[in-house]
């Protein structure tokens, strides 16, 4: 019961000598950007760098293995800057970008080690191995870190390639599905922790191997990595905010959904002796389509203020505006029927994984389906 | 009393839960419907897409405009509604609960709670009181206290926000559909049928679109585009509204000084940006301002924003160069302006001209496509390590020129449409003028590539080709041809023979290009011998073009050629261009030589009354949201007996697994609390 009795006592106090240097480090992080990169930046950039700080304080705070996860990506990154000295062709040069930390290598690291997370998941799964299910979940977390480090390198390289074609990466497809990767691998990572059991991670880690699968064919195929300018409508701090509320939405579900899997199975009485029980499966789903309602809701909601800046109307039923309230409108009569009608059981975990294909058909089958003005993910 | 009844089931229909998942499942199956057919489209595009039959059904239905229809505005009615019952159906039971701290629970229903304990406490009730009641205050509850006969019972409750959190959510959707339902076209439908107000064609001048299909200034909410070309100015808005337009007047006039497009290197838009000028109607008062995408502008209520561009009616200078056999020498010069029909009736032509767009540049990847060397999958793996920056592809954006798309409708009013570039593109190592050609808006373009000559002119071929085609000059070049392709000791018999083939190659030639002759051979030739018989006829028509050149030469005073090797090469391309231009489907090439460039913006304008409703809907229903998950209201029950008896009991509004949790930690401190060690 250590986690109550923290909880109970104010907060100043719970607070380590740890998470003051974790607090301290990220402000002076963002006084430095401020000083040095103040002048590049409009006054709602300023805002939105300075809200970092307390949001990501929180959340270290909260979640204690969170602070080395962003002191680990946060260092490599700058190594990565460093060794960059300013000129791209080192990414061609120096041994260790082109091999370990430049923005595409990391990204390929990542997804090697999502790819061998969850073969080491899948083994505790059928061996019943506690150290195969630690050794997934260490590589999770390194997973998570080189992604992070990869989109971080990749937003300096953007403005190597130019000052006017840098930007944070969250404009395309390519960089929105390793955000999706890693959002879903941190929420997997939290609820590990938080519930003490790691035999979700072969189940969750599936759906993060499956979009990585999906990125590397978009790598290879399509060479979609390749940093693009962008195109007037998207330059704008917006995309700063509702980009990554809406991912921590999409992770979500579709961590719910192959919760919900499990969830299915220890009801049918499959793997009913090495996965957690019912109960713990339906409150980690619970927990997580709660999560993801509230910030999908509010990436909606930015997303609308956006389109009212952008293109005049904060809502014209575009198919990716649509389908965000289709997506929307489904867990909200999930979270009706749960918390008023207080149902449980298989009916939700079924719901939970048609949720996911809802989902997955507003993140990426309208892109390749349909026709708008969110065209810029294009398939 | 039945009709009360009546009434009352149809209340408790609305409020029901039931009736609000079946509303919001409804709501999404509906809205998929309106990603499936595309919106607000053309109504021809619908009737060429559905047919006859299907078109005016479907438009019955709504389906070219699903969220605005009357069944989709019904259903939202009803969420509305719905919700709205709801909210009135809860609020009595729910501020009472939110108030009331249930102080007077009897200890038999205190110990059905599913989260409850009894143990025994070793302090005197008042005591016990006083460090019940400071723990809880510790603990972020607030406490009600009960004295009864047999002890006293402590009532605490804690995130009754969570109540709150149910108000401002379900407020919020009521909030968010009645303000989107002012910024909708409902405000317009309503003008339409009790103003009288028509909608109009859009392809007539502004000055004769009657009052009835006019809105006043005072109207509260439209959304149109404005359209102004540099250096001219606007007052009105376009209303698209159904299968026509209705015009919005407007408090102020806004003319453009300059548009400003920007690209990136590879060619996507970097900058769309307005100079305007808008001056009041009303006061003359102006401002000057920069419209940009995501930096729109607000004026007199009115808001601004960067839309589109277009065309705002540029001027091309054209050399028209004659096709037809016999046909003027000179190549004609004239004008065209953007978005204008222009009448082509002199010298003997009678055709159209609609010049429809022109590009003042176009940026194209210029990179040879080489097939990629197999290299293994390591080397694979490796060209995609490093940064992102970099493509593995080599490309080569290169800006080619401006070009020209325009029709050439005939008096028949058949059209074809041409794309003309006005610089030479190098192509596999020589430079041409692209000009292309499709008979259809949805083929794609067949490009004719005229070869430029040692100048860097197209004019060698125009006038070779001029002499090839003329049959009266056949004789002349097959004579010319002979002579030089045999020597001085050849017999006049074959002299003769050679002299008919070249001739009779010219006039098949002339008559449909490289068709013909393939015709001829296959035709006449046995098989075996019809590659050999090709060769000849190409050696015979570049032959007769190197012959045709030095008479055009000649024709014009130009000095004689001296052979040269490049001159092989443009021989060919004469050849395949000249070959191309008996398909062109046009009697004239027009090659664009200059242009005064004229853009226009178009700036949508908007006035949505029901934007600030929607905003505080939407910051309310993130605070509902947020409440009604994060804050779990909490009761917990301490009572305290006099017969050294204590009950602890826990309940909250969502059942969870911290709950059991939290009420073990509650009731574990309770115990400590009321039974302290003896030391202490």
């Amino acid at each position: 019961m250590e986690i109550a009795q923290k909880e109970s006592s104010p907060l100043l106090r719970r607070l380590s000598p740890g998470d003051w240097l974790y607090a301290l480090a990220l402000a002076g992080g963002a006084l430095f950007a401020l000083r040095q990169y103040g002048g590049f930046m409009d006054v709602y950039d300023k805002a939105i760098l300075l809200f970092t700080v307390p949001g990501l304080a929180a959340m270290g705070f909260a979640w204690k293995p969170f602070r080395a996860f962003l002191a680990a990506s946060t260092a490599l990154a700058l190594v990565s800057i460093a060794l960059y000295q300013g000129d791209l062709a080192r990414a061609e040069q120096v041994f260790f970008l082109k091999y370990l930390i430049s923005s595409q290598t990391a990204i390929m690291w990542m997804s090697a080690l999502f790819f061998i997370a969850t073969g080491a998941f899948c083994l505790g799964l059928a061996a019943r191995s506690d150290f195969a299910d630690a050794t997934g979940s260490a590589l999770t977390w390194c997973a998570v870190t080189m992604g992070t480090t990869g989109l971080m390198v990749r937003w300096y390289e953007s403005y190597l390639i130019g000052a006017d074609v840098g930007h944070i990466p969250l404009s395309n497809l390519y960089e929105v599905f390793v955000l999706f990767a890693l959002m879903t691998g941190l929420l997997y990572l939290y609820y590990e922790g938080r519930y003490a059991t790691r035999r979700m991670g072969a189940f969750v880690l599936l759906v993060i191997s499956a979009a990585v699968a999906f990125l590397l064919w978009y790598t290879f195929s399509r060479e979609a990595q390749e940093i693009q300018p962008l195109i007037p409508a998207l330059q704008s701090y917006w995309m700063k905010v509702h980009v990554p509320a809406n991912f921590i939405g999409y992770g979500a579900f579709a961590l719910a959904a192959m919760v919900g899997v499990a969830d299915l199975l220890v009801r049918k009485g499959i793997l009913a002796n090495r996965l957690p029980p019912a109960e713990v499966l339906d409150d980690v789903m619970y927990k997580a389509i709660a999560i993801g309602f509230a910030f999908f809701t509010i990436a909606t909601i930015l997303g609308a203020l956006w389109a009212a800046e952008a293109w005049g109307t904060y809502w014209q039923w575009d198919p990716k505006e649509t389908w965000a309230f289709i997506v929307w409108l489904n867990y909200a009569t999930w979270l009706h029927i749960r918390l008023t009608k207080g149902l449980r059981g298989p009916m939700l975990a079924w719901w939970a994984i048609a949720g996911l294909v809802v989902t997955a058909f507003a993140f990426v089958g309208v892109n390749m389906f349909l026709s708008g003005l969110h065209s810029y993910g294009s398939l | 009393m039945r009709h009360r009844s009546t009434l009352r089931a149809i209340y408790e229909l609305l409020s029901s839960m039931r009736f609000a998942i079946s509303l919001l499942t409804l709501l999404g199956v509906a809205s998929i419907i309106g990603t499936v057919v595309k919106q607000n489209e053309p109504y021809n595009n619908y009737l060429n897409q559905f047919g006859p039959f299907w078109f005016p059904v479907f438009e019955k239905l709504g389906l070219y405009s699903v969220y605005n229809s009357f069944w989709f505005l019904t259903i939202l009615g009803f969420l509305v509604l719905s919700t709205s019952a709801c909210i009135l159906r809860q609020t009595r039971p729910m501020l009472r609960d939110m108030r009331g701290f249930r102080e007077h629970a009897r200890e038999a229903s205190l110990s059905s709670f599913a989260h409850h304990a009894r143990f025994a406490h070793s302090l005197p009730v008042a005591q016990a009181k006083e460090a019940v009641e400071a723990y809880l205050r510790n603990n972020g509850f607030s406490t009600r206290i009960n004295g009864r006969e047999d002890g006293i019972l402590l009532a605490a409750k804690q995130g009754s926000w969570t109540r709150i959190g149910y108000f401002l959510a379900h407020g919020a959707i009521v909030l968010i559909c009645l303000g989107g339902l002012l910024d909708g076209n409902l405000p317009l439908k309503i003008q339409m049928a009790l103003g009288g107000k028509q909608v109009t064609t859009g392809n007539q001048l502004i000055s004769r679109i009657p009052d009835t299909s006019r809105l006043g200034v005072d109207n509260w909410s439209f959304r149109g585009n404005v359209f102004i070309p540099e250096g001219k100015s606007a007052n009105t808005a376009v209303l698209n509204v159904q299968d026509g337009i209705l015009l919005q007047d407007l408090p102020f006039t806004v003319s453009l000084r300059k548009f400003h497009l920007e690209h990136y290197e590879s060619g996507m838009p970097k900058r769309f940006a307005s100079d305007i000028i808008i001056t009041e109607n009303a006061t003359g008062k102006s401002v000057e301002k920069t419209i940009e995408v995501n930096k729109p502008f607000e004026f007199a209520g009115v808001m601004m924003y960067q839309a589109s561009f277009e065309d705002g009616g540029s001027r091309l200078h054209l050399l028209g160069h004659d096709l037809r056999s016999g046909g003027a020498p000179r190549p004609l010069a004239t004008e065209a302006v953007v978005g204008e029909a222009m009448a082509l009736k002199t010298a003997g032509f009678d055709y159209t001209l609609e010049l429809g767009s022109f590009r003042a540049f176009n940026i194209e990847n210029m990179a040879a496509d080489k097939p990629e060397a197999d290299t293994g999958n390591f080397a694979r793996l490796e060209k995609h390590l490093g940064s992102g920056a970099r493509s593995p592809t080599a490309k080569d954006m290169q800006n080619v020129g401006p070009s020209i798309q325009f029709k050439l409708r005939d008096s028949a009013g058949q059209a074809r449409e041409y794309q003309n570039f006005m610089q030479p593109i190098r192509q596999d190592g020589a430079w041409y003028l692209l000009t292309g050609m499709r008979d259809s808006p949805s083929a794609p373009f067949r490009f004719m590539r005229i070869p430029m000559d040692d100048d860097g002119r197209p004019d060698s071929w125009f006038a070779i080709r001029r002499v090839m085609l003329d049959p009266t000059r056949h004789p002349d070049i097959a004579r010319r041809f002979t002579a030089t392709a045999l020597g001085a000791d050849t017999s006049p018999d074959v002299r003769a023979r050679m002299q008919e083939t070249t001739a009779s190659t010219l006039e098949l030639f002339a008559r449909g290009g490289f068709e013909s002759l393939g015709k001829f051979i296959e035709n006449t030739i046995p098989e075996t011998e019809r590659d050999k018989a090709a060769d000849v006829f190409i050696k015979i028509l570049e032959g007769s073009a190197w012959e045709a050149w030095k008479m055009a030469r000649a024709d014009a005073g130009l000095p004689a050629l001296v052979p040269a090797a490049q001159h092989s090469r443009l021989l060919r391309d004469t050849l395949n261009a000249t070959n191309d231009s008996l398909h062109y489907g046009a009697p004239v090439y027009f090659q664009p030589v200059g242009f005064d460039e004229v853009r226009a913006t178009v700036l949508q304008v908007t006035r949505s009354p029901g934007k600030p409703i929607v905003y505080l809907g939407s910051l309310l229903l993130v605070l509902g949201v947020f409440a009604m998950l994060y804050v779990r209201e909490r009761r917990l029950f301490v009572l305290i007996k006099d017969t050294g008896e204590a009950l602890v009991a826990l309940s909250s509004n969502r059942k969870s697994m911290d709950v059991e949790e939290r009420f073990r930690r509650h009731r574990d401190d309770l115990t400590t609390l009321l039974n302290p060690s003896p030391r202490s």
